[in-house]
């Protein structure tokens, strides 16, 4: 019998899971993106098509991948290609539907940074990993999902550098800059979700079960707006815990976190 | 023409200080055998490049190779922050050069077709493009629009490893190819390190997977192993218990230069780290075989 209690990671990688559709082409990233692909995958979206970023089209992970180039994601899958391919012919071409993104940073219009915490590039108080492959996955796939705790520290009304576009200073930003994809279409977060209202700004739209519009509120750097139909999200099943915890991560290295 | 030479001979020729270094591959094929030599030899003042600068130029900046980094992921990949690089960045001791990964893989094509630049489009992320002034814009000369733009990279050397190559640097190489066909087209020189040496007729029998011909490549060394704590697909595995035990060890100077003395400054070469890692480790990253379809080319 499956434990129904449940961690932050588990809710999020749950929940994101959710909002895959069959058939999409998503840009995976390892650790909870690559677990909630993988859900998706197992479950409601058996034709989902998984790209990596180190350039396998169509994986396959019979075990846990723990880096974006595990040779786990190369045996089995449909095609392997260049890095320069990845990004220009998959992602820049418009051939990918979903991308996945986090960051120590999201803004109010949904704007990320993984660059630096400060404001001087040149001096950071922290330098973090940098964009890799998020500044192009933010901007040309179709639609983007975010996934992080929600912390007052995480969602500042404006990131220190934007490594990737959300909806940059809000409404109609993103078609003036010429970019294809929809961009950050939802963040999930361990309360609930947030969804760009029609000006970009991020509002809370649902919250998880047992969880308040308080906390939410709380626990975000901007005057949080919440949406009129607030909607609370479907419990966490049996049957999804059971594939993280069994199949997909059983020493639970992403899951237990939170 | 053969071009066989030990990996010690070929750093000493190949690689000088002040030399600006692409060690290819994408967490796969990493080439560490490479990078240790070049630290034993006491190379200084490199710019080191590479998309993810991973364990093998934390270990170099540890050893005092390089002057400065260009990059455009710095962290330990499934792990987290790459300590040693992101320290000296820190503290403004080493110079950097920062892309996102199509804009670093976009300067690589661009040395390795021969032109002055590439194109991309625009991102709507212009904070980097403020930060680094090699990331321009300039305007299509069809549409009218403005496109990013970033400067060929034509490093001194590439480093490239590789599962197999005869000996005139006839390379095949498969899994995840990341990076290293273009940094070997982009680069002065190429050294190539196999897992293995193969007669010509072995590289003939499947001419598509030929990545990389002979004759841009300087020197073939053969050396087995070469890319542990990374994996060559089909060889061995990634040893993902060394990358999380780095985060302990590179918390620590001491321990860092401990380690240095003892697994790169200690051994000779590649096959002496190779046995002392031991029979138990050797079992871990042990791969069972799975093979192709064989495709047929035809006789004609």
């Amino acid at each position: 019998m499956t434990d129904l209690n449940y961690s932050s990671s588990e809710l999020m990688i749950i929940n994101a899971a959710r909002m895959l559709r069959n058939g999409d082409v998503v840009f995976v990233g390892v650790g909870q993106p690559n677990l909630a692909c993988n859900l998706a995958k197992r479950t409601h979206a058996p034709d989902l098509v998984m790209i990596y970023e180190a350039g396998v089209i169509g994986a396959e992970p019979r075990r846990l991948p723990l880096s974006i180039g595990d040779p786990t994601l190369v045996s089995g899958a449909l095609s392997v290609v260049s890095m320069y391919d990845i990004f220009a012919n998959y992602l820049q071409r418009g051939n990918v539907d979903v991308g996945f993104l986090g960051g120590a940073q999201i803004d109010r219009y949904g704007n990320i940074n993984a660059t630096i915490i400060g404001t001087d590039y040149a001096h950071p108080k922290v330098r973090l990993p940098g964009s890799g492959g998020a500044q192009e996955i933010a901007a040309w796939a179709n639609r983007c999902y975010i996934m992080t705790p929600h912390q007052k520290r995480r969602f500042p009304e404006k990131v220190d550098f934007m490594t990737s576009a959300g909806y940059l200073e809000g409404a109609g930003g993103r078609a003036q800059a010429g970019l294809r994809g929809k961009g950050p279409v939802a963040v999930v977060t361990d309360i609930g979700v947030m969804e760009p209202d029609e000006t970009g700004e991020l509002t809370l739209t649902a919250l998880h079960p047992g969880k308040t519009t308080q906390e939410a509120i709380d626990n975000t750097g901007w005057p949080l707006k919440v949406a009129a139909s607030m909607r609370t999200t479907g419990p966490v099943t049996e049957k999804e815990l059971r594939i993280l915890r069994e199949e997909l991560d059983p020493t639970g290295i992403y899951l237990k976190s939170g | 023409m053969t071009k066989l030479i030990p990996l010690t001979e070929a750093v000493s020729q190949f690689v000088h200080d002040g030399d600006t270094i692409y060690a290819a591959g994408f967490t796969h094929l990493i080439p560490f055998a490479a990078g240790h030599e070049i630290i034993r030899q006491g190379i200084r003042n490199l710019t080191l490049a590479r998309a993810t600068p991973d364990l093998i130029y934390d270990q170099m900046v540890a050893a005092g190779c390089a002057r400065k980094v260009i990059f455009s992921y710095m962290g330990n990949p499934g792990v987290g922050s790459l300590r040693l690089v992101r320290a000296e960045l820190e503290a403004g001791r080493l110079e950097w050069e920062e892309y996102s990964h199509f804009g670093m893989i976009s300067r690589l094509q661009a040395g390795a077709a021969g032109l002055p630049f590439m194109p991309m489009n625009q991102t709507g992320a212009a904070d980097l493009e403020a930060a680094n002034p090699n990331i321009r814009r300039v305007t299509d000369p069809y549409s009218g629009k403005e496109v990013v733009v970033v400067p060929a990279l034509n490093p001194d050397v590439a480093i490239v490893h590789v599962q197999r190559a005869d000996a005139q640097g006839n390379a095949h190489l498969w899994g995840i190819i990341g990076e290293q066909k273009e940094a070997a087209f982009a680069s002065k020189r190429v050294i190539l390190t196999a897992e293995e040496i193969v007669d010509e007729a072995v590289i003939r029998s499947d001419p598509n997977r030929t990545l990389i011909p002979g004759f841009i490549v300087s020197a073939v060394c053969p050396v087995p192993f070469a890319c542990h704590p990374s994996y060559a697909q089909g060889c061995y595995d990634r040893d993902n218990e060394f990358y999380l035990k780095w985060d302990k060890i590179s918390e620590s100077p001491e321990a860092v230069k401990a380690w240095l003395d003892e697994w790169v400054f200690g051994v000779k070469d590649r096959e002496e780290y190779w046995q002392k890692l031991g029979a138990e480790t050797h079992q871990r990253l042990r791969v069972k075989p799975n093979l192709s379809e064989p495709i047929n080319y035809g006789e004609y």
